[in-house]
């Protein structure tokens, strides 16, 4: 199986190296052959290998594949570790990955970077499973870079515009704080367990918690919770979690099939397989948990609570995504590793899906994108209609969709948690729900119902986009309806993560809902007795009176909780703090040591000055040199008799 | 007889001869080769001097070599000197200061 494995992340990285350095010889059509063929490959062999681990119980493959070095004792390795938690994801990555090709080949049909634009997301592709299938910490790493490296590049494809290169240096630069983090925390794990193998940490997670650390000064941290909040850090900054999500929204400046594949899909899903890939060290600290659990709270509940107020299409969806981003989290921290991957599988389906149809109404829209300019587009592109609503019905968990299951399934987990923060975090969740619906049925009704707010000139050229864009849509359609119902009884009451994920028996919701599961349709009626379909449905009606019962309402609730509204636009003024203090700040501090350090000391100092030292002496000493061929032959003679003095006196 | 302080004074006095001529002379670039091969001289006849009054000969065979190397010296510092007027039409020594520092 090992040359299996090895294919899948190669295949794609064959297609993005052949399209990246011979995209210009092999043209746009080989291009897109090459890597859709690469990607398809990948695909085919992750079902393989999902098929060899879940459905014939094939052993779980733990090994190195290479040896890169030897330091110390300690072994940095490329590896793969294939048990259910990775194949699902290879799946997930390489589907999605695979629509996203094929859309693409619509959506960036006149783009001249047309081979350059695949050759990036295959190489994505080639990352994001080198993230998911690898066995130790280096390579989780290395994966973890790849993947923000390629994010950056596909942020800034459009690179001669000013706010995507700006929006792609912040994300790089966000993303780097988390990064520290993250490298902090796989320092500390290497320092104590000298290891960079999971298998290995997992072993010593025990002997783990059991030491303290002391940062600062004599105050005695536990090494375990230092180790996971450092940890979950990282995971704050590829997942955009609150306070390092201003990232994501600015990278809607990127082309729409990226946003789908990395922005809402896979990439920033990498924090959440990362702590569930951890289970078995974020289960012996508490603290960790309710820290996650918080901080995800606040960014499911908050950040969804901007969508409302956004006019841009993919911003919309942008927000709507942290705000999912925010559940998973909260599952996390509620124990619910299962159900956290749960939700991120069926998001990315239709989260994907909802973005690509963005993506279909943008270009229906001649690449606009203000829903202000939108409205009644349901008769002129009824497959993008349709789909959208699919996803939207997934998106706020219209019971039977699979959006359903899984973040019902994470309400009820986090009701059911007793740590610290998981009061907040249920009204959190169940709040966030009725934001989820309200925004997300106000995109839809501003985009394909009532008044058309398009000009003449955009109406006459709407059309429903090309077959390569509208076919993902309907793949991605599909597992959005269904992929819930048939996965859940395996992944959150089954044995399908069993020896992957570790979770203590005092944190196991998710074995308490077990207790009353009684399969899907029991599953669907339960819901209704609980809150959320109710808040759901509240969110749709409130959308449905604001935007097409009485669309003036809007205005006049705006005009009357305008400071609310304010702190909205303005993003809680997350952005004007950080471009203030930080990006400013450190500006301001280059340019202050700039002048007084590099200007003033070292080449006003250093450099210049001792040049003006020796300039000063020689200035005294040129005096001598009068250039009079007597003067020198003066200057012999009394040398001589010095010397003639010297040598016959003594 | 001679005595051998008459040559060495002879010597000394056209030695500081030579030696006030280099330092007085500002002029002519021409006197200074002239001073040169003075102090030459000078010292050729402390080497004769020596070599009659200790009947060593080979004192008067360095004579010889000094003389042949001051001929070719001359040569070569006139045909230096006649390259130099070329270039800067000049001979005076106050005016060739290109060493001034």
């Amino acid at each position: 199986m090992q040359n299996l494995y090895l294919a899948i992340p190669l295949a794609s990285l064959f297609g993005a190296i052949i399209a990246g350095f011979f995209g210009k010889k092999i043209g746009r059509t080989g291009s897109h052959i090459v890597t859709i063929a690469g990607v398809a490959t990948s695909f085919v062999l992750s079902m393989i290998a999902f098929n060899h681990i879940v459905f014939e119980g094939g052993e779980i493959f733990n090994q190195s594949v290479y040896t890169w070095m030897v330091s110390d004792g300690i072994r940095f390795e490329i590896g793969f570790l294939i048990d259910s938690l990775s194949v699902m994801m290879m799946c997930v990555v390489t589907g999605v990955s695979l629509m996203v090709h094929v859309y693409t080949i619509g959506y960036m049909h006149d783009d001249p970077g047309y081979q350059r634009f695949f050759s990036y997301i295959s190489l994505f592709t080639f990352s994001m499973l080198m993230l998911v299938m690898s066995n130790n910490f280096m390579q989780l790493f290395f994966g973890w870079e790849a993947v923000g490296l390629v994010s950056y590049l596909l942020i800034g494809f459009w690179f001669k515009k000013d706010t995507a290169i700006f929006a792609n240096m912040k994300a790089f630069l966000v993303n780097r704080v988390g990064d520290f983090g993250f490298i902090l925390g796989i320092a500390a794990i290497v320092m104590y367990t000298g290891t960079l193998d999971y298998k290995e940490v997992f072993q010593q997670a025990d002997q783990i918690a059991k030491l303290n650390i002391s940062i600062f000064g004599d105050t005695e941290f536990a090494l375990m919770t230092v180790i996971c909040i450092l940890l979950f850090i990282g995971a704050m900054g590829k997942s955009a979690q609150v306070p390092l999500h201003v990232w994501l929204p600015d990278s809607m400046e990127g082309p729409t099939p990226i946003s789908a594949l990395i922005h809402a899909a896979t990439m920033v899903t990498a924090g959440i397989f990362m702590v569930a890939r951890m289970s078995p060290l974020y289960e012996l600290s508490e603290t960790a948990l309710s820290f996650v659990m918080i901080i995800g709270a606040i960014t499911a509940l908050f950040m969804g609570l901007i969508g409302i107020v956004q006019n841009d299409i993919k911003r919309v969806v942008a927000y709507s995504t942290l705000s999912q981003l925010g559940y998973m989290t909260v599952a996390l921290g509620a124990s619910a590793y299962s159900a956290a991957v749960f939700h991120l599988m069926t998001h990315a389906f239709f989260k994907a899906l909802l973005f690509l149809a963005a993506g279909s109404v943008i270009m229906a829209m001649h690449h606009k994108q203000d829903m202000s300019e939108m409205g009644g587009l349901k008769k002129y592109i009824p497959w993008t209609y349709g789909t959208m609503l699919i996803g939207t019905l997934a998106l706020i968990g219209f019971p039977g969709f699979s959006g359903f299951f899984s973040k019902d399934a994470i309400i009820e987990a986090v009701l059911h948690s007793e740590i610290f923060g998981s009061g907040f975090a249920s009204f959190a969740v169940l709040a966030g729900v009725i934001i989820t619906s309200f925004y997300s049925f106000r995109l839809y009704f501003l985009v394909f119902h009532g008044k058309e707010r398009m000009d003449d000139h955009t109406k006459s050229h709407i059309h429903e986009s090309p077959w390569v864009v509208t076919v993902p849509l309907v793949l991605l359609a599909i597992p959005s309806i269904f992929i819930g119902w048939f996965t859940i009884e395996p992944m959150l009451f089954g044995d399908f993560f069993k020896g992957v994920i570790t979770v203590l028996p005092q944190h196991d919701v998710l074995a308490q809902i077990g207790e009353n599961y009684h399969g899907q349709v029991g599953f669907v009626l339960h819901g209704f007795k609980g809150p959320a379909v109710w808040f759901a449905l509240v969110g749709f009606v409130m959308a449905w009176y604001f935007y097409m019962k009485d669309p003036q309402a809007a205005d006049k609730v705006k005009q009357k909780i305008l400071p609310v509204y304010n702190l909205l636009i303005n993003k809680y003024w997350f952005d004007n703090v950080y471009q203030k203090v930080f990006a400013e700040g450190s500006v301001s501090l280059g340019k202050g040591l700039w002048k007084a350090g590099d200007m003033g000391l070292i080449d006003g100092l250093i450099v210049n000055g001792s040049a003006r030292v020796v300039a000063m002496c020689s200035a005294i000493v040129r005096k001598v040199q009068t250039g009079y061929l007597y003067h020198y032959a003066f200057a012999m003679i009394v040398g001589l008799i010095y010397l003639l003095t010297d040598f016959v006196l003594f | 007889m001679i005595p051998l302080s008459s040559y060495l004074t002879l010597a000394a006095i056209l030695f500081a001869i030579s030696i006030a001529g280099i330092f007085l002379n500002r002029k002519n670039i021409i006197v200074l080769l002239m001073c040169v091969e003075l102090m030459l001289l000078a010292v050729n006849i402390n080497f004769i001097a020596f070599s009659h009054f200790l009947g060593d000969l080979s004192g008067q065979v360095f004579v010889f070599f000094i003389l042949t190397v001051a001929a070719a010296e001359a040569a070569i510092g006139l045909a230096i000197l006649v390259v130099l007027f070329r270039s800067r039409s000049t001979i005076n020594v106050n005016d060739l200061d290109t060493l001034k520092g």
